[in-house]
């Protein structure tokens, strides 16, 4: 092993730097899919099975505390509250269909992206990431409604089950939040000219990814009994 | 390609645009690329191979001495060298270190290496983020094992069932610096992975279809897959082990309706998987050194490759093998107990065919080739001992004895490790530029083989017997005694060949230095890309990236076959492998931020054990590392080089002006030399999907 690396100027595929043109002609990829692109593929391919984990651990726990039998009059399981009992479905609903929305704002964001109307793209992903604070606004409020109503983290492995697979959705909707925040601030700066508007694509993607698993959450969680 | 407009700098913005200077802080690290400091910021690919090497085998000693502390105290009956609860940390941290420390990092490191020459790229897709994966690794690594300074290692085994994971019968914080120190590692397993296969699926040579990749890049390509899918199940299991002992909730406490069975199923449905992460690396390696050794192409290369892929989808559906005694029930037993007797055909498949490999050819039993036949016996004997677990009666009989012991020390040491071995063998050459002594590598190979034996075989004895693992000692009339002391010399000799192997490296090192030669490319006359490039090889790979026609495209430039069907040499290794000393070739640029990110994360796993205090400056580092990482240019400003287009593997990366006039005769002419420079266009028959 040499100890020199004579000439080192350029990342081959820098994620921020590299980036295929929207529209223009693809890298010479053998899948013809960007680097970028592909990467963030594989990523969420993995995180499907993380949120497989997490709903499979909730729909293990989510009747748990009914049902088990009292030990010397002591119910085991902890409180008997099930998150099930506490579910304002149509207030999470409103929330959920907010999160909805958000993926059709980021669609027009791409979009203009790939038009080159950066002003507009930032206004849409701007309205993205507003929308996707509501949510996480609405999950706060859900959180803190269920805490007050006696049901914490601990209370059940039912409710820790809850907090955990909703929460974990949550980290992943602020991460979302954090990456539009900053590609807006890119954009603002200039770095993120038209030849790399692919990086809307694949925030994009992520945020879709993070909607879709919402849907099952909501449905899986919430609507089936 | 990014089609950054050729007469601007990379940096440079759109028209119109105001440019923005990059603060000087996020400079890319420039000036000597030597020294130890330039390995803290590298981002290449082999660089970073040889940290994962160095990495590993650090670790290998520690989980080495780990064994030996083991096998002292149960040398003999009733001994008092470690204490009962000290016996539990060492046997947890023993397996733990092997399997994740040692083990994967070390496939890891021939994997960085490998992959990318192995396809013909000049380095993976993304470099910041390999060199990312490897310090990540390395401080969660590290994080782990200062346990041993901050109340004692994890104690509850390497698959640390509940309860015994519970903070009620584990009250240090070992069992915390395991769910958080493999969360740590976890991420660099993903990032890594996600990086790979990235490369394989987009950065191979022009020409090189499925079909004609390497069996190393296969096995290599099914594993990046395998941790994909299983290590977010770990991480949920991880993280709710985290919860239930940092913060009160209960999944797997039965006394609070939690249940102990979803941490079993968890952490199986990753622990299976991870069992081919450990093995298909080898089973890659020795796929390459034995056609190479045996002077006759893989016999037959699909089914070799199919299998590896149907033990990829096949390990998904095997994992409650690892539950029988734990009540899951009749229906559940048989379904396991049939799919594990099945994916033992896809693995037998793979010994038939290196023995076919080696039938009738012109073997020449040097030490990688040893290695290579250590692998394919050992695993034998340690596969057939697996599929008699898959008999859910008699692995009720053998669940938790030491019968278990001797299987998996069989398929993990005499496989996966025996196979690395052969590994850093055969490709020393390639990647050190000098030779690892035979007469101390045949030495080496044979004191471990017979010190592996002595070990491994007398626990099936003790297991038959009644032995249980994990007990820290054993009482005379038990009659455990011969055999234990067989197994602790047996484990004091495979210690002597590690030192061999050691002194192997330092010597030959040594008289290299005394008397330099040079190491041609191509040292044992081998079939993939890697020996087309000088030894040790240069810093962007390939001066010129190779067209590829056919599998083994290397050796069939070497070899055609005469009337008669014969071998005969078609052409001179030497005119066909390329020069080294080209110039002029865009690399990535160094990046401080990959060690910067990694180097918090340590400290967030102490604030959450200890005191959230820690987990400040922790996360100030870690963030600090994500803005310079997102704020870090693609390149060092003052270095202009015209067009930019040009960052992937393709023939124009060496700029006409610079490339040497011995490389234009290194393009090897195969006939249509004159088709090269339409190589930039994707090789659409390559992509396969």
């Amino acid at each position: 092993m040499t100890d020199t690396l004579s000439d080192t100027s350029h990342d081959i595929d820098d994620p921020h730097f590299e980036i295929e043109s929207v529209g223009h002609e693809h890298l010479p990829t053998n899948t013809g899919v960007s680097n970028e692109k592909l990467g963030m593929w594989v990523f969420l391919g993995s995180e499907c099975l993380m949120f497989g984990g997490l709903i499979s651990t909730y729909m293990l726990y989510k009747n748990r505390p009914n049902g088990i039998e009292l030990v010397r009059g002591r119910a085991l399981g902890g409180s008997p509250i099930r998150p099930s009992a506490l579910f304002d479905i149509p207030f999470t609903s409103v929330t959920s269909f907010v999160l909805l929305a958000s993926s059709l704002t980021m669609v027009l964001a791409v979009n203009a992206a790939a038009r080159n109307d950066m002003q507009r793209m930032r206004i849409w992903l701007g309205s993205t990431a507003a929308l996707g604070s509501l949510f996480i606004g609405g999950q706060v409020y859900e959180f803190t409604s269920f805490h007050r109503e006696g049901l914490g983290f601990t209370s059940n492995v039912a409710s820790s089950a809850f907090f955990t697979l909703t929460g974990f959705h949550g980290v992943h909707v602020t991460i979302g939040i954090l990456m539009l925040l900053i590609t807006i601030a890119l954009s603002l700066r200039g770095r993120i000219p038209h030849s790399r508007a692919e990086a809307i694509e694949i925030v994009g993607l992520y945020w879709h990814f993070v909607d879709v698993v919402w849907i099952l959450i909501f449905t899986v969680v919430y609507l089936i009994k | 390609m990014a089609i950054i407009e050729a007469q601007r700098s990379p940096l440079a913005l759109e028209a119109g645009a105001v440019e923005v200077k990059p603060l000087g802080v996020f400079a890319r690290p420039t000036g000597a690329q030597t020294g130890w400091k330039s390995w803290l910021t590298s981002v290449d690919h082999k660089r970073i191979g040889i940290m994962y090497g160095i990495g590993s085998m650090f670790f290998f000693f520690i989980g080495g001495g780990e064994a030996l502390l083991i096998r002292l105290q149960l040398a003999r009956p009733n001994q008092k060298l470690l204490s009962a609860e000290l016996y539990n940390q060492v046997f947890t941290m023993h397996g733990v270190t092997m399997v994740f420390l040692v083990v994967m990092p070390m496939a890891a490191a021939f994997a960085n290496y490998l992959l990318p020459l192995q396809i013909g790229a000049r380095d993976v897709a993304f470099p910041r983020l390999n060199a990312f994966s490897f310090w990540c690794w390395l401080f969660g690594a590290l994080f782990f094992n200062s346990s041993w300074f901050l109340g004692g290692g994890a104690d509850g085994g390497w698959f640390n069932y509940a309860p015994n994971n519970g903070v009620l019968f584990s009250r240090s914080h070992g069992i915390d610096f395991y769910a958080i120190g493999l969360l740590i590692t976890g991420i660099a397993s993903l990032v890594s992975a996600v990086n790979l296969i990235v490369t394989v699926l987009n950065l191979r040579a022009p020409g090189l279809t499925w079909f004609k990749l390497p069996v190393f890049t296969w096995m290599t390509l099914v594993t990046q897959f395998l941790l994909l899918f299983a290590l977010p199940v770990i991480t949920v299991a991880l993280f709710l082990l985290m919860f239930d002992r940092l913060f009160g909730s209960n999944f797997f406490n039965a006394a609070n309706g939690g249940d102990p069975m979803l941490w079993q199923h968890l952490f199986w449905i990753f622990g299976h998987p991870e069992v081919y992460i450990m093995i298909l690396p080898s089973f890659g390696i020795v796929s390459e050194i034995i056609p190479v050794f045996s002077r006759k192409p893989l016999f037959g290369y699909p089914f070799m490759v199919v299998s590896g892929i149907a033990i990829g989808f096949m390990g998904w559906g095997v994992w409650a093998h690892h539950m029988f005694a734990s009540g899951i029930g009749p229906m559940s037993v048989m379904a396991f107990s049939l799919s594990t007797m099945f994916i033992a055909v896809p693995t037998g498949v793979k010994i038939l065919n290196w023995l076919a490999t080696m039938y009738g050819g012109k073997l020449k039993f040097s030490t990688p080739m040893l290695f290579s036949i250590g692998l394919v016996s050992m695993f034998t004997i340690g596969g057939l001992s697996g599929v008699t677990h898959a008999f859910a009666p008699a692995d009720t009989q053998q669940t938790d004895t030491y019968y278990i012991v001797a299987h998996f020390h069989y398929v993990l040491f005499g496989g996966a490790l025996l196979g690395l071995f052969g590994g850093f063998y055969f490709w020393w050459p390639k990647i050190f530029g000098y030779f690892l002594n035979e007469r101390w590598g045949k030495a080496h190979f044979w004191v471990t083989l017979i010190g592996f034996n002595l070990t491994f075989g007398p626990m099936h004895i003790l297991g038959l017997q009644g032995m249980s693992r994990r007990y820290f000692t054993y009482s005379p009339d038990q009659g455990f005694d011969f055999w234990n002391m067989v197994a602790t010399i047996g484990a004091f000799t495979i210690a002597v060949g590690l030192l061999m192997f050691m002194t192997n490296i330092w010597r030959s090192y040594r008289s290299f230095k005394k008397e330099p030669y040079e190491v041609p490319a191509d040292p044992w006359d081998a079939r993939s890309l890697e020996w087309m490039i000088p030894s040790p090889v240069p810093e962007y790979n390939f001066a010129e990236i190779p067209e590829i026609h056919e599998l083994d495209d290397f050796w069939h430039r070497k070899y055609g076959h005469d009337e008669q069907g014969r071998l005969v040499r078609i052409a001179k290794t030497e005119d066909i492998v390329q020069k080294p000393g080209a110039t002029g070739i865009h690399l990535p640029s160094p990046s401080y931020w990959p060690l910067v990110l990694s180097a918090g994360l340590p400290f967030i796993g102490y604030g959450l054990i200890f005191d959230y205090w820690w987990a400040v400056p922790g996360g100030l580092i870690t963030l600090a590392g994500f803005i310079g990482w997102i704020l870090e240019p693609s390149t060092d400003p003052e270095d202009h080089h015209g067009d930019h287009g040009d960052h992937h593997a393709d023939h124009d990366a060496i700029e006409a002006g610079d490339a040497q006039p011995a490389l234009v005769g290194a393009v090897v002419d195969d006939g249509d030399a004159a088709e090269l420079p339409a190589d930039d266009a994707p090789s659409q028959e390559a992509s396969g999907d």
